[in-house]
């Protein structure tokens, strides 16, 4: 686990103009970093009934098992989002410095099992894309089709965004949370200003 | 570009996938007992048709799954796609 007072968002130096949340309704899309995410990745067999038991018991969550869906749970500090990476692995993302408690439920429960939990907060930053034209910004650099019709909200996909691997996550019709790599999540953020300008792209202070 | 339908992910553009050569090729169960042309043959020798082609696909940007893909090597269409393990579907040359 990174110690907090270290710890430093890829993106901390890159959003100086920032704009007020108002101007959301003028902008056509909207970034934002969501800085130091909980984000836990789970191997298991899914065909195992005991594996997927075992999860459920532990954390209160059934892994979503059909491809490229999350299933959302409410926990006191907010929702956690099980997102479908493969057909034995899923990542857990949710609010800051949940990782440790969930490693150690998932750890606890899966003794003695073919499966593995690592925690990879640190590996990846969350920027999120909002706004009426985010779509038209992402269709530039990215060749999945993510209309609401073939990429509905709890829809999930790994892919590429302008050739930076990505994890994509529809959490409202308006928005998208895209998970990247911290060495690439500067590359990403100016190409998606650069991509955005034209539909008036604002940037928006960090929040968890 | 190819479109190839990812078993699992469905349609997904040709960047997010490796290519992992000829299908169906097994190795031999009692390979220290092959002479070298044998080893060779199954190291190396490929069928490398004009035609249909059984191949595996790897979805490496993506679910990270292997899988197999019939395509004709002239006009690149896909004709089947099916997951390690399933029987290599009954197509032949020509059936388009
Ligand atoms: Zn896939």
């Amino acid at each position: 686990m990174v110690e907090t007072v270290l710890r430093q968002s890829p993106l901390s130096t890159c959003h100086p103009e920032v704009g007020a949340l108002a101007e959301i309704g003028e902008a056509g899309a909207a970034l934002r970093e969501r800085p130091y995410r909980t984000k836990v990745n789970l191997r298991g067999d899914a065909a195992d009934k005991a594996f997927l038991k075992a999860v459920a018991g532990a954390t209160g969550i059934e892994l979503p098992l059909e491809p490229n869906r999350t299933a959302v749970i409410e926990r006191q500090f907010g929702p956690v989002a099980t997102l479908w990476l493969g057909p034995n692995e899923w990542l857990f993302t949710g609010a800051p410095d949940q990782a440790a408690a969930l490693v150690e439920a998932l750890d606890g429960a899966l003794i003695g099992r073919h499966a593995a939990v690592n925690d990879l907060s640190g590996s990846r930053t969350t920027i999120e894309l909002s706004g009426p034209r985010h779509l038209d910004l992402l269709a530039k650099g990215c060749a999945l089709d993510l209309d609401l019709a073939a990429f509905p909200v709890g829809a999930c996909a790994q892919t590429h965004i302008a050739r930076a691997l990505v994890i994509l996550h529809r959490t409202a019709e308006d928005r998208v949370e895209i998970h990247v790599a911290r060495s690439f999540a500067e590359y990403l953020w100016l190409w998606l200003l650069d991509a955005g300008a034209e539909y008036g792209v604002v940037t928006l202070a960090g929040a968890p | 570009m190819l479109l190839i339908e990812c078993p699992w992910c469905g349609p997904r553009d040709e960047q997010e996938f490796g290519y992992g050569g000829e299908a169906h090729i097994a190795r031999p169960a009692k390979s220290a007992a092959l002479d070298d042309a044998a080893w060779a043959d199954y190291l190396f020798h490929r069928t490398n048709p004009k035609g249909l082609h059984f191949e595996r696909w790897w979805h490496a940007r993506g679910c990270r799954r292997w899988f197999n893909v019939a395509r004709d090597t002239v006009s690149h269409e896909i004709l089947a796609v099916y997951r390690i393990g399933e029987a290599r579907p009954d197509i032949a040359d020509g059936d388009r």
